[in-house]
């Protein structure tokens, strides 16, 4: 989206503006002057804005390769963008060029993966992958000091100081998740980037995870960025939620107005899609197409081969962000008045 | 062989299921006691976190079983024949011709070598009597019907070139070429995006339905079982914990464990500060402890819980295996 972004009330921990990451993915050299294949660019994230308030978590949702893991890393500045800022507490990530003057952000800005199995150094023991983060940035000197510190955390997430002398594959898939975030606590950071912290868990284990963070948000006013395809944990979780399709943001409002009241006809056709739980043996709105190719996106409004309401402008030009209740919606149609009222609330 | 339930005829009888895996340091009881039944065109969902055994009991069934494992004691009878004790040829003709199955990873299930077209006519010649051209015909026509657009042009693509949504499509064409009487659907939709998954339930519903199969459906998403499913099995640790209609299992779950799994569900809509949660984890294979399995974790555990092991009975026509409910233990497994 533009820069014609509305600012949210309270000033933003985190403010990404016209945040875009492009990734050259045309085939290698000799086919592309044997074949004459041309370059290929894949826009991942193609112009996404928005605000995180402190003590808040805005999750990004949408379908795979839509962008959002994308949006994740560049906001921990993984990735370069390739344009657009992020601002962490008014501080413009790219104006800090060295490790040196990146390093007092990189401690109040940490990271929980979804694959517990993946981002846990096997061959260290879970005291030393807590401690880690507090050796790199000195926070605490000598080890008995240290020592004290990691137990604490591992009590935090609620495992026991024991734990931290056995080895990540002594733990199962939830338990491991508990480490990661023990481990990113242990640099007692401000915000934290959570990209599909539950998604490898089981749905016991999630709502396990689940009440933790939100235990740790309340009792430390953390602030969370959360990635998920799931809508569900979304609702849950978020105080402000963003739709993302193919590397765009099609619409943003709190949680609630979100999800009661869906303006765009993706977030519409998503909230169809979830399977009730109450209403059993009936089918749900099954949604026709797919995601097409980030490679080769449609033009104009990404979406508009899926979409019910799409016209000649919506093939054509890409719709801008426009105000609606408690956010940001982009859609031709809305701004046109074709959006049909859909019948009372989204939800049963 | 075994006397059918009164009622609907059924067509999957699977009694006292014990699969084992012999290791060095022991035997491990994966599944542990399973019994029950799917009707000919019932949907059975079968729920449970991984490591519950699920996905073990269907490759059981087909006789799939990845060795070690095996199975100890217990059969499956498939339309009143004994399909679990069958020489290897002989449960390889009955796999292709009345039991399809739908795995999670498409890409994974289809020959990345082959044209879908060419795997189709494979499965179709070994298993029914067409000729090479009226196979192709048939296939172009399966391809149309699971929602695969210009299917003449399709037939000849090799996996790669179709979308996950549509991989799973073949595959679920795959399995129903030759008409099956049962269908095992493992995860089929957990690789998935959730607008694709509603498609390919729809469609997975709608073929079974036109095809008279009985399904059982795999799977942890209780949003996929709510949809689909006539009946549910919730498995524990080996275990099946409870079974009955799926509006009981969901709207009145007796058994703590289903009950504390439908709460631990985050459901769109419904505001909630905390969810329930259960305590700790699934037990490992090796230490599953005495008495109901999931006692450590049951929030209504007493005495007789950590000492005997409580089976299936009846409670308001479901079926469960908790002390809670227990009038007269001894009778209670007379029924699946």
């Amino acid at each position: 989206m533009s820069e014609s972004v509305a600012v949210q009330p309270a000033g933003a921990l985190v403010r990404a503006r016209d945040l875009a990451k492009y990734f050259d993915v045309s085939p290698p050299w000799l086919a592309r002057v044997l074949e004459r294949a041309p370059r290929a660019v894949l826009k991942a994230v193609d112009g996404v804005s928005f605000d995180i308030p402190p003590g808040r978590t805005f999750s990004l949702v949408g379908e795979s390769g839509c962008g959002k893991s994308t949006v994740a890393r560049l906001v921990v500045r993984l990735y370069e963008p390739t344009r657009g800022r992020v601002e962490f507490d008014g501080i413009d990530l790219a104006t800090l060029g060295s490790r040196a003057a990146m390093a007092p952000v990189r401690r109040r800005i940490q990271m929980i993966f979804q694959d517990p199995y993946a981002s846990l150094n096997p061959r260290w023991r879970v005291a030393d992958i807590v401690a880690e983060p507090i050796r790199t940035h000195r926070l605490i000197e000598g080890d008995a000091a240290i020592a004290r510190r990691v137990g604490e955390l591992l009590a935090q997430v609620r495992l026991s100081p024991v734990d931290g002398e056995k080895f990540p594959h002594e733990f199962s898939g939830g338990q491991r998740q508990r480490i990661s975030i023990a481990r990113a606590l242990a640099s007692n950071p401000d915000f934290l980037v959570c990209d599909e912290p539950t998604s490898a868990l089981d749905v016991s284990v999630q709502a396990q995870i689940l009440n933790l963070m939100r235990d740790l948000q309340r009792a430390m006013g953390l602030t969370y960025l959360f990635i998920s395809h799931d809508l569900a944990v979304v609702y849950h979780i978020s105080d402000y939620v963003g739709v993302m399709y193919l590397g765009r943001l099609l619409e943003w409002a709190d949680a609630r107005s979100l999800f009661h009241r869906p303006q765009h006809p993706y977030t519409r056709m998503l909230l169809d899609a979830i399977p009730d739980l109450e209403m059993t043996g009936q089918a749900r709105q099954a949604v026709a197409g797919e995601v097409p190719s980030p490679i080769h996106p449609p033009s104009g409004c990404h979406f508009h081969p899926r979409c019910p309401l799409a016209n000649e402008r919506c093939r054509a030009e890409a719709p801008r962000p426009r105000p609606r209740e408690g956010g940001e919606v982009a859609c031709h149609a809305l701004e046109e008045g074709r959006l049909p009222e859909r019948g009372g609330d989204a939800l049963r | 062989m075994d006397p059918a339930p009164e009622g609907n005829r059924p067509l999957l009888v699977v009694r006292d299921l014990r699969i084992e895996f012999p290791t060095r340091r022991g035997t491990l009881v994966a599944v542990d006691g399973v019994s029950f039944h799917i009707d000919e065109g019932e949907v059975l969902g079968v729920v449970g976190e991984s490591g519950a055994g699920k996905s073990l009991t269907g490759a059981a069934i087909i006789g799939l079983l990845e060795p070690p494992g095996r199975i100890a004691v217990g059969s499956v009878t498939l339309a009143g024949r004994r399909i679990d004790d069958l020489p290897y040829e002989e449960m390889r003709r009955i796999r292709g011709s009345q039991i399809g199955m739908v795995f999670q990873d498409p890409l994974t299930s289809l020959n990345p070598l082959y044209t879908v077209g060419r795997q189709l006519t494979e499965t179709l010649r070994t298993h029914l009597d067409l000729s090479e051209q009226a196979a192709r015909a048939r296939a172009v026509e399966l391809l149309g019907e699971v929602g695969i657009p210009s299917p003449q042009v399709r037939v000849d693509q090799y996996p790669h070139e179709f979308s996950g949504g549509m991989r799973q499509r073949v595959v679920i064409a795959l399995a129903l070429c030759v008409n099956p009487r049962l269908i095992i659907a493992d995860e089929p939709t957990t690789a998935l995006d959730v607008s694709i998954q509603a498609q390919i339930i729809t469609l997975l519903k709608r073929l079974c339905r036109e095809h008279g199969a009985a399904v059982m459906l795999i799977t942890h998403d209780m949003g996929v079982i709510a949809e689909t499913a006539d009946r549910v099995a919730v498995m524990y640790a080996g275990r099946i914990a409870e079974v009955g209609r799926v509006d009981q299992i969901i709207k009145r779950a007796r058994h703590p464990y289903t009950d504390g799994l439908m709460g631990s569900i985050p459901k769109v809509g419904t505001d909630a500060e905390r969810l329930t949660q259960i305590e700790g984890s699934m037990p490992r294979l090796t230490e599953i402890p005495a008495g109901c399995a999931f006692h450590p974790r049951c929030p209504k555990v007493f005495e007789r819980c950590t000492q005997e092991r409580p089976e299936l009975a009846s409670v308001d026509g479901a079926q469960v295996a908790c002390w809670l409910y227990a009038g007269a233990p001894a009778q209670a497994i007379d029924r699946v």
